[in-house]
């Protein structure tokens, strides 16, 4: 920091010294009321805390140092663009050995179907709902992070999902496994629904539109009594069964979770395929340039729709295994903050980048829930985080990286130049 | 064989309450090079938008004829995507390629058209969707090594210089495998090197291919010694046609040029 602030000149730290005490001074000034000055009602005292003050003082000095040389040093660094962090360049590494890469790989396989022997109920629980956020965040990230269509009524194919299994078990006692992709259709379809009405909007509008749909799905689930059953929600839906065998909590939640594990498998499978082909070229030319993405060829309400469609779809299965985990929903797990928690996820994982995702819904779901602790805290250093994200590294925690395909060298073409 | 591959008959094009475009005729044949100029706001981009289906005109034929066997097909109105695969491929006066995408990408986007992959296939891999995607890069990759850009090939469109940036658009819409490739001003920003490559290039393109170009392009030196024929453009009314020599002797043209200042 020291040589950072050497090699930028005396000028800049004079500066940043100077922003810095007028800051500390300004909260000082602030806060004295509340930290300062202690009126005890009793005694009718007034007790003078002056060491809170030189507290305030030094910290927020110390804060706003740090923080102007964060910001500074992210100016230079912005000089040489496309710089990998630290991270992302050991990803590389791994991923271009192909022993590093599936040693790699097996480790994570072995963790993942060891955690439910190694932890408890409660850990395996958490660690499923990580797993639903993972494969939601996946599916949205098809159409925000590769389509670049900002989707904030996500939640309502969700919702859809976890509806119908839930509804379909009570009156006609379908199963799980029969309705886990009868879900994900019925999310396609409401997909291909959502989408047409709003094919032709883009950006602020589209997003007012898709928030406005997903709260339209939610009055409906809250209000339609009849068939819904209104706010006091569904209980009682039945855990998956195990070749027609009905488990224990502990077997089923068990169970679930490797479910959650093979769903993800099969999302990451299709959602990695999808992106290196002719659609997913498709999508991240409508996201760059919709004009342009229009005069190559490209059928943009086809294109648009497809991605809306297959999106929705990962949701309807989502909601299918959410409302199994649970065994009781109502329309209160399907608010906005749902929808908000999922956009998070893929625009501060990495928008359009399946491993940003999955660490975005590693971040955003598991650190809130093991900071339960800290109680009212907790949702401040959720934002604290996703403000320091956005600021630092606002293409997200690990951002996409184009495929490299292999060309076969021909000399036909190009002849006639020579 | 001698019929026209696109024929343009009266079109018309109004902004509110402005004529940008006004009974505006023009015609290419096959394998020819004409070119439109005009002064700045003359329409010439406009008249670009109203052919490939990014605006609609408000009067006036568009007629395409890609294999110039006399039965004209009208397509004024119709989607730019449906355009482009008629055989009408363009690139873009403010270069509109797609930035965080590798030049080669870029290049596979134009193939988009003529391929048929699907959501299935994306997923199976299967062995029709396999052959279908080397084919496509490797013809992506051919097309850019003949626009010269071999070197760039896994690089984001964004980093890549401007002029070369200018010569992927190219390459881009030369895979959309067009019979009319229109270029808006393909040699703004390039040095005069550069243009005499580009130049070059686009010639061969036409020779290589046979396939009709038409551009738009103030640099009078490439304009000149490139095209068959030249179209003049003034406020929305195309004031001359003719071979280079006679554009540049017409008066109409050279009082549009430097303006009305004698008599
Ligand atoms: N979308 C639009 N809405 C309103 N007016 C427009 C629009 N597009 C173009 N115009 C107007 O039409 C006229 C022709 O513009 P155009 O861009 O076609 O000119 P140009 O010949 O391509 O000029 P340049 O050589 O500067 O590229 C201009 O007066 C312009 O302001
Ligand atoms: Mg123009």
């Amino acid at each position: 920091m020291v040589q950072f602030f050497l090699t930028a000149g005396c000028d800049s730290v004079g500066h940043a010294v100077r922003k810095s005490l007028l800051a500390a001074a300004w909260f000082v000034f602030l806060t004295f009321p509340l930290m300062v000055i202690k009126v005890n009602t009793i005694e009718n005292t007034v007790v003078w805390r002056w060491e809170n003050m030189g507290y305030v003082a030094v910290s927020i000095f110390l804060g706003s140092f740090v923080w102007r040389w964060l910001l500074a040093r992210k100016e230079l660094k912005e000089d040489n663009a496309n710089e990998e962090t630290s991270a992302e360049k050991l990803l590389t590494k791994v991923q271009s050995h192909p022993v590093l890469k599936y040693s790699a790989l097996a480790v994570v396989a072995l963790l993942a179907g060891l955690y439910p022997q190694v932890f408890d109920l409660y850990q395996t629980n958490i660690m499923i709902s990580c797993l639903v956020y993972i494969v939601l965040g996946l599916g949205l990230n098809i159409v925000v992070g590769l389509a670049g269509l900002l989707d904030l009524g996500y939640v309502a194919f969700y919702a859809v999902g976890a509806y119908a299994y839930a509804l379909c078990n009570m009156h006609w006692d379908i199963g799980f496994w029969y309705m886990l992709p009868v879900g994900g259709v019925l999310g396609t379809i409401l997909g291909v629904m959502l989408g047409f009405p709003v094919l032709r909007l883009r950006g602020d509008y589209l997003a007012i539109v898709t928030l406005g749909f997903g709260e339209i799905i939610r009055l409906i689930l809250e209000n339609w009594g009849d068939v819904t059953m209104g706010p006091s929600g569904i209980s009682n839906i039945d855990r998956p069964a195990l070749f027609g065998v009905k488990l224990g909590i502990t077997d089923s939640t068990i169970y679930m979770y490797y479910i959650m594990i093979g769903l993800l498998v099969f999302t990451i499978f299709c959602v990695n395929r999808l992106q290196n082909s002719r659609i997913g070229r498709a999508w991240l030319a409508l996201r760059e340039d919709e004009i342009a993405c229009q005069a190559m060829g490209i059928d943009k309400v086809k294109t648009k729709l497809l991605a809306f469609a297959l999106g929705a779809s990962w949701a309807g299965m989502a909601g299918v295994v959410f409302a199994a985990k649970t065994t009781f929903i109502n329309p209160a797990s399907f608010t906005f903050w749902e929808s908000a928690i999922i956009l998070s996820i893929v625009v501060i994982g990495g928008m359009g980048s399946i491993r940003g995702v999955i660490a975005g819904a590693i971040i955003l779901i598991l650190v809130p829930e093991y900071l339960r602790d800290f109680a009212e805290f907790r949702m401040l250093l959720f934002g604290a985080i996703m403000v320091l994200v956005m600021v630092f590294r606002p293409q997200g925690l690990i951002s996409a990286k184009r495929k490299i395909y292999k060309y076969n060298d021909t000399n036909t073409a190009g002849a006639a130049n020579e | 064989m001698n019929n026209p591959v696109l024929n343009v008959k009266a079109v018309e094009k109004d902004f509110g309450g402005i004529r940008a475009l006004d009974d505006v005729d023009l015609v290419v044949h096959n394998k020819e090079i004409v070119a439109l100029i005009g002064p700045n706001g003359a329409g010439k981009t406009t008249f670009f938008n109203c052919i490939t289906g990014i605006y609609t005109p408000t009067g006036g034929d568009v007629l395409i004829d890609p294999t110039a066997e006399g039965n004209p097909r009208r397509i004024n109105g119709k989607k730019p995507n449906v355009v482009t695969e008629l055989g009408m491929a363009r690139t873009f006066q403010n270069i509109r390629l797609f930035p965080s995408m590798t030049a080669l990408e870029n290049v596979m986007i134009g193939t988009h058209c003529r391929t048929k992959s699907a959501v299935w296939g994306a997923i199976s891999r299967n062995k029709a969707t396999r052959r279908e995607e080397q084919a496509v890069i490797d013809r992506s990759y051919e097309l850019l090594k003949l626009v010269g850009l071999e070197k760039y090939v896994n690089d984001l469109a964004t980093n890549m210089p401007y002029g070369k940036q200018r010569r992927l658009e190219i390459a881009r819409a030369l895979a959309t495998d067009p019979f009319l490739l229109l270029l808006d001003e393909p040699a703004a920003g390039m040095n005069p090197q550069e243009t005499l490559d580009l130049e070059r290039l686009i010639v061969d393109i036409r020779d290589q291919f046979s396939i009709s170009i038409m551009l738009i392009e103030h640099d009078m030196k490439m304009v000149m010694s490139m095209s068959d024929r030249i179209y003049v453009l003034d406020y929305g009314r195309m004031i001359a046609d003719g071979t280079p020599r006679e554009i540049a002797e017409n008066p109409a043209v050279i009082k549009a040029y430097l303006g009305e200042s004698d008599d």
